[in-house]
């Protein structure tokens, strides 16, 4: 038989590898924007920290409020002004050294973001605690970051599968907060809390099958039946609740909550320990469903299928795989997930349901899963992230912060607008997302 | 296995799609289906691969009828399509497109070194090089075929439908299939092969069958002559070369120095581009489809970001001018997307013919459209341009592709052009409608107006062009004379300058 050979033939008079001079410089046009939100910050913080630098001395306290640690870490004290001084100046050389990466034409590494992330966080937590006789205390201050995680995780985990099949998810904040409401009543009228978070799950489905239906089913506008999704659920649980719940709190809305589990050993490691294994089973659970998407998203059949059917429907199709199918169940499973997220704000926090405690929720997860880049393990740390920076607002208040509760209140939807348009920029998520498939 | 289609019957809406086909394939042969755009080849394939579902006749493969509810149903019954559009996901492997449908799973994990020896043993058969790891989207046109045929017979595919193959490949790309496609048939794949191109039926084929309107015409030997398939793919006899006299050029009217355009991707998409077109000759730029060719018109109108050097028009230089500023400089375009770029299907006939000349007289009065001058224009130019419609009211997304084609060149030429540019004017389009276009176009090259055509035909270029620029990865591989042969042009494409081409500066 003969040979027939796809490799390249011999570079001709035109070497196609080798841009010529002028398409050389057009491509090099330098990207300013990341030089530019470095510097904005840098400049920011340097105000903030060197004219109006405050005083005193800030306390950090790495132990946790449990004290069960099986080595006190001593509480670290640093000279405010000394340190709020250096990290300006280390915050304006690391944005000088983003505008170097920019001039080199070299791409910034994630490391150097999250570096600088910190170091700004730093800074302020210094600054903010200086001089007002309050520990900065750090573990509690990261529990607490967690805990304000865990919903946008699952959310985001909701928005990756459903998006990855091809189905634009903008009914996060639905499937959470009626994920909250079901799991409480449920769990509330049958005092079992099982019953709870598979009520959570249910619910998450529920909301999941009218988008389903409308979007995949009747090709309806996936965005248009997210957003009225949200706002029928927002209606729904606010008109039970206060029609049905107020009144009978005492049997549907008081549901037990989720015990704290202690992993033996694991739990006693200083700052770990109470951050990562001293959770509520539903945090366990969100442990082994960023491992399970992320491995089944990518060396699974089911994680083939899925990311085949939001890419290419039609090459999915014509290998005999049901599209219609695929994505109906997927963006049900999608839902069980974020609704899951929604029993945290229950039962596996507070206890009983109030009126829209979700409060956008949703809404961050779906920046979390647009700045992840629609894979699980990224989408999760963008939900870090945002639940970090949100406690990070809430803690500086009570710490006697000088600046003003409702400005701080703020940071996490300024931290997602930067973050969603400063660092992510154009990105290309599944090819098919947001389009219906429809056999000619 | 043997395949025969009885009395397939399929109407969308009023078409007929399909009238009693019959068709029969054996093993070991290449069957030739020979039609034009709109004959109903594509729906025939697709009632047999499951996509859709025939009104009435039926499918069998060794005597036995079948009932295909879809895709999965036909390759299970081994039949394997090649598509026009390669049926692949970019963003995934050459091993994991192979596999998706029909995956092997060890504890639950998909056996990708199972998928990955299974792309090396069907290559190593058939003599490819394809990388299992490659991804899709790094691999040209020609592999991602290669792909698609190890797809097919990854799943032991008896029966090889190729839909228009040849569509996206250059000459040698469409000869090292031809080889393919007789290996196949040798190990006793039976193969339907459809095309509308007369040559490559001719090399290959072992038996015709010609489809017109949704019916089987006849059937033809492959002895036949390239006029005897024509007339009987059109049902009438046809023109296969354009008449055209000598070009009698003039000035350089157009002249692009040092042109690059970066594509939204990031991508160089035109490398350094130089060249003039002299008022009253056809340049036409010929290439694989995704050399830059689209980049390349788009910056000449204006409508790509990204761009250097320069465009001059007559002495005035065009580049960074606004869009209405280069119309109004005289550039007419028409647009390789003719549905998506140069007509609003849900606008009327006569509301296209003035979609670009809507920011003053005669058509817009003191911001009124003065409707009975646009019915007067719209009539005179349906008639002018032999628009087959009931009136200037029918909208444009309810014409054939002919006659859509037709009214984006009635707006374009009916206004006072200084330069002429049309990006694959006949994509698509009926017999017929080819000929009126190609004689429009040499009419405006006669009146003394300089000519861009792009086209990844071959026939179209050699037909229409004076000079012939190849375009290759973004740059021009040569600017050679009208009268090149078909085998270096075919070189050219491939990125090579066979030694001692004669170079038409």
């Amino acid at each position: 038989m003969t040979a027939v050979d796809t490799r390249p033939a011999e570079p001709g008079p035109v070497d196609p590898d080798q841009p010529s001079a002028s398409a050389d410089a057009l491509l090099a046009r330098r990207s300013w924007k990341s030089p530019i939100l470095f510097g904005v910050f840098a400049i920011l913080l340097f105000i903030l920290l060197v004219p109006f630098g405050r005083g005193g001395k800030a306390i950090f306290d790495f132990t946790s409020t449990s004290q069960k640690d099986a080595y006190q870490i001593p509480l670290l004290t640093l000279d405010s002004h000394l340190t709020e001084i250096i990290t300006a100046i280390i915050l304006v050389l690391m944005a000088a050294g983003s505008a170097y990466f920019a001039v080199k034409r070299r791409k910034m590494p994630l490391w150097y973001v999250i570096v600088f992330t910190v170091i700004v966080v730093f800074g302020f937590l210094v600054w903010t605690s200086a001089d007002t006789g309050h520990n900065l205390t750090i573990t509690s201050l990261l529990v607490g970051g967690l805990g304000l995680s865990a919903p946008l995780i699952f959310g985001g985990l909701g928005g990756v599968i459903s998006e990855r099949v091809g189905v634009t998810n903008v009914a996060i904040e639905a499937q959470l907060l009626f994920g909250a409401f079901l799991s409480a009543v449920a769990a509330s009228l049958t005092q079992n809390l099982f019953v709870g978070i598979i009520a959570a799950m249910v619910a998450g489905v529920l909301v999941s099958f009218v988008l389903g239906a409308f979007s995949i089913k009747y090709a309806v506008n996936q965005v248009i039946v997210g957003i009225v999704l949200n706002v029928l659920v927002l209606g729904l649980t606010t008109f039970l609740y206060e029609q049905v719940l107020v009144g009978n709190a005492s049997v549907l809305n008081a549901p037990p909550q989720l015990t704290v589990i202690n992993i033996p050993l694991l739990s006693e490691i200083p700052i770990i320990g109470p951050l990562l294994f001293s959770q509520t089973i539903i945090v366990y659970i969100m442990y082994v469903a960023v491992a399970a998407v992320f491995i089944g998203l990518y060396r699974t059949r089911w994680g083939l299928r899925l990311r085949a059917v939001g890419e290419h429907p039609q090459a999915a199709d014509t290998v005999g795989i049901n599209v219609a199918r695929t994505r109906f169940w997927n963006v049900a499973l999608a839902g069980a997930v974020a609704g899951l997220g929604g029993a945290f704000y229950t039962i596996g926090s507070v206890g009983s349901f109030s009126q829209d405690m979700t409060n956008g929720a949703g809404y961050i997860a779906l920046a979390a899963v647009i700045l992840g880049r629609w894979d699980p393990v990224r989408v999760t740390l963008a939900a870090l992230l945002f639940g970090f920076a949100e406690n990070i607002g809430l803690a500086a208040g009570p710490m006697g912060s000088a600046v003003p509760n409702d400005f701080l209140l703020m940071l996490p939807y300024l931290v997602t607008i930067f973050a969603v348009a400063g660092v992510v920029g154009r990105v290309r998520g599944p090819a098919a997302a947001g389009r219906p498939y429809i056999k000619s | 296995m043997k395949l025969e289609l009885r009395g397939i019957t399929k109407n969308f809406g009023a078409l007929v799609a399909n009238d009693h086909i019959e068709l029969a394939v054996e093993p070991g042969e290449i069957h030739c289906l020979l039609g034009e755009n709109g004959a109903g080849k594509s729906t025939l394939m697709n009632i047999l691969y499951g996509l859709y579902q025939a009104d009435s006749g039926e499918i069998l493969l060794d005597g036995v009828a079948q009932h295909f509810a879809g895709p999965g149903d036909a390759m299970r019954a081994g039949i394997g399509m090649v598509h026009q559009h390669f049926m692949l996901i970019p963003v995934f492997t050459v091993a994991e497109n192979v596999m998706l449908g029909h995956e092997q799973s060890k504890a639950g994990f998909l056996d990708l070194s199972a998928a990955r020896a299974k792309v090396r043993e069907i290559s190593a058969r058939f003599g490819f090089h394809v990388d299992p790891d490659a991804l899709i989207e790094d691999l040209p046109v020609g592999v991602q075929q290669r792909v698609e045929i190890i797809k097919a017979l990854s799943r032991d595919a008896k029966v090889l439908v190729f839909d228009e193959p040849t569509a996206v490949l250059t000459p040698q790309e469409t000869d090292e299939l031809m080889v393919i496609m007789k290996q196949l048939k040798e190990s006793g794949t039976a193969i339907v092969f459809i095309t509308h191109k007369l040559r490559e039926v001719r090399e290959v084929a072992d038996r015709i069958t010609v489809m017109r309107l949704g019916k089987v015409v006849g059937e033809a030997e492959p002895t036949a002559t390239n006029a005897e398939l024509a007339s009987l793919m059109v049902g009438r006899s046809v023109e296969l070369t354009v008449t055209k006299s000598t070009a009698v050029t003039g000035e350089h009217a157009l002249v692009v120095e040092g042109l690059s355009v970066i594509d939204a991707h990031g991508q160089v998409a035109v490398d350094d581009v130089s060249f003039e077109v002299r008022a009253g000759e056809i340049l036409a730029i010929a290439g694989v489809q995704g050399n830059g060719q689209t980049e390349l018109t788009e910056a000449l109108l204006g409508i790509q970001n990204r761009v250097t050097g320069t465009i001059t028009l007559d002495g005035k230089n065009l580049r960074d001018l606004p869009i209405n500023e280069i119309l109004e400089a005289g550039v007419g375009f028409i647009p390789e997307d003719r549905q998506d770029d140069a007509l609003i299907a849900e606008f009327t006939i006569a509301e296209n013919l003035m979609l670009d000349r809507a920011d003053g007289a005669p058509f817009v009065k003191g911001g009124a459209l003065q409707l009975k001058y646009l019915a007067e224009f719209a009539t005179e130019k349906v008639r002018e341009f032999d628009v087959r419609t009931q009136g200037i009211g029918t909208m444009v997304g309810r014409l054939s592709g002919g006659n859509q084609q037709k009214v984006v060149l009635a707006r374009e030429l009916s206004r006072d052009l200084r330069l002429f540019v049309a990006a694959q004017p006949t994509r698509g389009l009926d017999v017929g409608s080819i000929e009126f276009v190609h004689e429009r176009i040499v009419a405006t090259r006669d009146s003394g107006v300089p000519v861009i055509v792009v086209s990844t035909e071959l026939d179209e270029v050699v037909a229409l062009a004076d000079r012939i620029a190849v375009m290759y990865r973004g740059k021009f591989v040569g600017i050679v004379p009208g009268n090149t042969s078909r085998e270096v042009l075919g070189l050219m494409m491939a990125g090579e300058v066979p030694a001692g081409t004669e170079v038409a500066a």
